[in-house]
């Protein structure tokens, strides 16, 4: 058997799947952008992709160019065909504005990015190489629609969700159109949660308990990586391990003993409380990125330092710190976005409304008598800040995550 | 001329040594005292019968009453003590309390444990048993003209007791372990565990390594994407998961909308209330959030191996996929099996996203899960403490694996 025998199968496989995948994401697109029934006709994409996929092989002798666009019209064509004029389930008359801009879309899309995926296997003489080219071009378009839309998809859902009305969601919740004519009340969810939901208060304590926690694990982790990865002194090789080890003690087995202790020292209901514990459960993954961060820098900068005579503490203080500023700025932003979306111990140990943290505010308006806006606009307000921390600083954020993320 | 190394250690190295352990004291200390401690507590806890409600000490609790039509001189009446155990469990001992009489009353003591000096009435009472009550009458005169109804409780009756609280006193038991392990559920908690931990470990890999995959080339937006792809994450637990409650809801949400608009289904799912499916949405859940941090190891990983290899692999003619499972692969080899130790442990131990999903319901309920459900909503607290020891049992197992593995790995 040759790759050959199955070189228009294949082709026609591939146009089918990815005629699919595509069709489905612009079918999910419109219904959500437009609000109206829009879904994808599985058995007429299936075959104008197959269809079109074999026109695209059999065109080679054409420039590329050209042959997207033949691609892209005979698909448009035995799409709407197909289908009777409805190619996403409506027909053109009754939207025919999105139909019409969807579907060209779509199609020369499809006819471009279609043409690549055959061009290996538009040959005659296919062998393996060919084949898998195929194949992995189809699976990275597929893998790019595939990831874009699971991540995208919940978060368009929470934005767009704290945008609408109670009755509007209720009667069609595939519409996540903007009601632009609303204006200003578009805002109202928000406008609410910072007016009667205290929540402006909720955003403050959320960025003092965080950027607290930031300082106290620093405090505390910085001398003592510089220990471990510095310093000789017997157990330094259990203590590296140690660190690893309390890490892995899960949370709610913490949680209990410390509610008690809480409850009856009356920590309970105190942010001071939660300031207590947020930074021990950050320490040890700070020391640990941290040591492995100083065991990286030349240790001839710091000797020469004792040289001149300094002491160690000086050096610590003088050439290691500054040494380091990326990989704290990278640890400080990690354990950032821990203390920031923390929801555990602020659950358990804080009752009192006046002094919740923004997580535990969200948890608050899960309730069937907050509307469901309120709580997706409560999302929003606790997950954008970090996001816009997150995209300023990706670089040591993704850094910080490569380093110490063992965590979860 | 003997001439070695010097032995044993010198004052530098002592130097040394006793600057490490202070630099590493203050957080020794703060990590014994909130992680050590706490630990130690759990196993404690664990062998002890305690409620809940126990946290708080059991109390006297005396309740004072006046009775009979009290206003001009002669008038006579009834003042009752009811003086109790709040504690349904523990005893309490040496217990007395002590009251003012309201001037103008006079109160004949009847019972040889009370006394009378000047107006404050005092009452040796002993132990109270376990949730016992103890009634005292006296009857009571007018000896001068009141000005109003008198009232006994303008001023509160002070009660004193010893209680031993059931958190610390020497009583011990195997309840709780035998509790948890003959519960009904526990197969289905501890299978629950297994699928989570094991399917949502491989997902997350799989996804990762397919999402490294496809980032690790250079295109324009490439570094813009690979941010994307990590906001599963970055956000806020509780905004995600309460995200996906929205999005999957039976009756408002729009994955069943859509679903039915496609024919796909008849009637609305219920996402994460059907036994089964609920424990794969959690799971999937789980593997949503948290691929992104797969991905990031595995391109790091795939980014650092040698161009060079590729180049002599194309010069055989070696295919894509070939070139994927007889060189990627086996450079991964090592940074996949730590990230699946450290994701199993990790899944493992995790809480808060079934805990905001299902809350435990629907046959999604984890060992951590239980251990929160055992200690709050059953306000069992030993029951959890029990639970909490078993997961901490399983998780000494998977540590001692992985620090093995990965003391050989990274060379600590």
């Amino acid at each position: 058997m040759t790759y050959k025998t199955f070189r228009l199968p294949l082709a026609a496989l591939i146009g089918a799947l990815w005629s699919a995948t595509l069709g489905f994401g612009f079918s999910v697109s419109l219904a959500f952008s437009t609000g109206e029934g829009f879904y994808p006709i599985w058995w007429a994409l299936l075959i104008t992709g197959g269809l079109t996929a074999l026109v695209l092989t059999r065109r080679n002798q054409l420039s590329g160019g050209y042959a997207s666009l033949i691609g892209s019209l005979v698909f448009a064509f035995v799409l709407l065909i197909l289908t009777g004029f409805m190619p996403f389930g409506i027909s053109l008359a009754e939207a025919p504005l999105a139909n019409i801009l969807g579907l060209s879309l779509f199609a020369v899309l499809l006819g471009i990015s279609l043409k690549i995926m055959v061009l290996p296997i538009s040959h005659e003489r296919v062998d393996r190489h060919d084949v898998e080219y195929s194949l992995i071009a189809f699976m990275k378009g597929f893998g790019y629609i595939f990831f874009t839309a699971i991540v995208l998809i919940p978060f368009f859902v929470m934005v767009m969700t704290s945008l609408k009305s109670q009755q509007s969601l209720m009667m069609n919740p595939l519409d996540f159109s903007i009601e632009l004519s609303r204006g200003w009340d578009l805002f109202r969810s928000y406008e609410e949660l910072f007016s009667n939901f205290n929540f402006g208060e909720y955003l403050l304590n959320s960025a003092l308990v965080s950027v607290a926690t930031v300082l106290i694990t620093l405090l505390f982790s910085a001398p003592g990586a510089y220990a471990v990865a510095r310093l000789k002194f017997s157990g330094r090789d259990a203590m590296s391990r140690g660190i690893l080890l309390i890490y892995m003690v899960p949370m709610i087995v913490l949680a209990l003993p410390i509610y008690i202790a809480f409850s009856m020292l009356e920590l309970r209901n105190s942010l001071v409380g939660l300031l207590l514990i947020y930074p021990v459960t950050t320490i040890p993954v700070a020391l640990y990125m941290l040591q492995g961060y100083f065991r990286g820098l030349p240790v001839e900068v710091e000797e020469a330092g004792l040289m001149d005579g300094l002491s160690r503490i000086q050096v610590i203080i003088k050439i290691t710190l500054p040494l380091a500023l990326p990989a704290l700025a990278s640890v400080a932003l990690y354990v950032f976005m821990i203390a920031w979306n923390e929801f555990l111990l602020a659950f358990m140990l804080l009752d009192d409304p006046s002094i919740f943290t923004l997580t535990r505010g969200v948890a608050m308006l899960n309730s069937s008598e907050i509307p469901r806006q309120h709580l997706m606009a409560g999302a929003v307000i606790s997950t954008l800040p970090i996001m816009m921390i997150f995209l300023v600083l990706e670089r040591y954020m993704t850094k910080g995550l490569t380093a110490g993320s063992v965590k979860g | 001329m003997n001439i070695a190394p010097p032995k044993g250690v010198g004052p530098l190295a002592k130097r040394e040594a006793s600057l490490a352990w202070k630099l590493l004291s203050p957080t020794l200390i703060i990590v014994a005292l909130v992680v050590v401690l706490p630990l130690l507590a759990i196993f404690w806890i664990s062998v002890k019968p305690v409620g809940l409600a126990d946290l708080r000490a059991p109390e006297v609790r005396v309740y004072e009453r006046l009775r009979g039509d009290l206003l001009s001189v002669g008038d006579t009446g009834t003042l009752q003590y009811r003086v109790s155990n709040s504690s349904p469990k523990s005893s309490i001992t040496e217990v007395s309390f002590s009251d003012e009489i309201p001037s103008g009353l006079l109160v004949t003591v009847n019972d040889d444990r009370c006394s009378l000096s000047g107006q404050v009435l005092a009452c040796q009472i002993g132990e109270l048993q376990p949730a016992e009550k103890e009634q005292f009458k006296f009857p009571v005169e007018v000896i001068e003209a009141l000005s109003g109804e008198p009232d006994i409780r303008a001023i509160a009756a002070v009660t004193e007791g010893k209680a031993s609280s059931s958190l610390t006193n020497n009583e011990f038991t195997l309840d709780n372990f035998q509790l948890i392990f003959d519960a009904e559920d526990f197969w289905d908690v501890m299978y629950a565990t297994t699928f989570y931990t094991v399917v949502g470990t491989v997902g997350a890999l799989v996804f990762g390594m397919f999402a490294a995959l496809l980032l690790n080339q250079s295109f324009k937006g490439q570094g813009l994407f690979r941010g994307f792809l990590l906001f599963p994450y970055v956000a806020p637990v509780i905004a995600v998961a309460f995200t996906w409650i929205t999005l999957f809801d039976p009756f408002s949400g729009s994955a069943n909308a859509l679903l039915i608009q496609m024919g796909m289904v008849d009637a609305p799912i219920n996402f994460f209330g059907e036994r089964g499916l609920a424990l794969w949405m959690v799971t999937i859940f789980e593997i949503w959030r948290y691929f992104p941090l797969s991905f990031l190891f595995i391109l790091a990983r795939m980014q650092s191996i040698d161009s060079e290899m590729y180049e002599a692999a194309d010069i055989d003619g070696a295919s894509p996929l070939q070139k994927f499972w007889a060189l990627s692969i086996p450079q991964l080899l090592g940074i996949l099996s730590i990230l699946f130790l450290l994701r199993f442990i990790w899944t493992f131990n995790k809480f808060d996203d079934i805990f905001l999903l299902t809350g435990g319901n629907a046959g999604t309920r984890t060992l951590t899960v239980n251990v929160y459900e055992q200690a709050f909503a059953i306000s069992n607290i030993g029951a959890g403490a029990a639970v909490a020891v078993v997961v901490f049992a399983v998780l000494l197992v998977f540590a001692t694996l992985f620090i093995r593995f990965v003391s050989k790995e990274e060379g600590l």
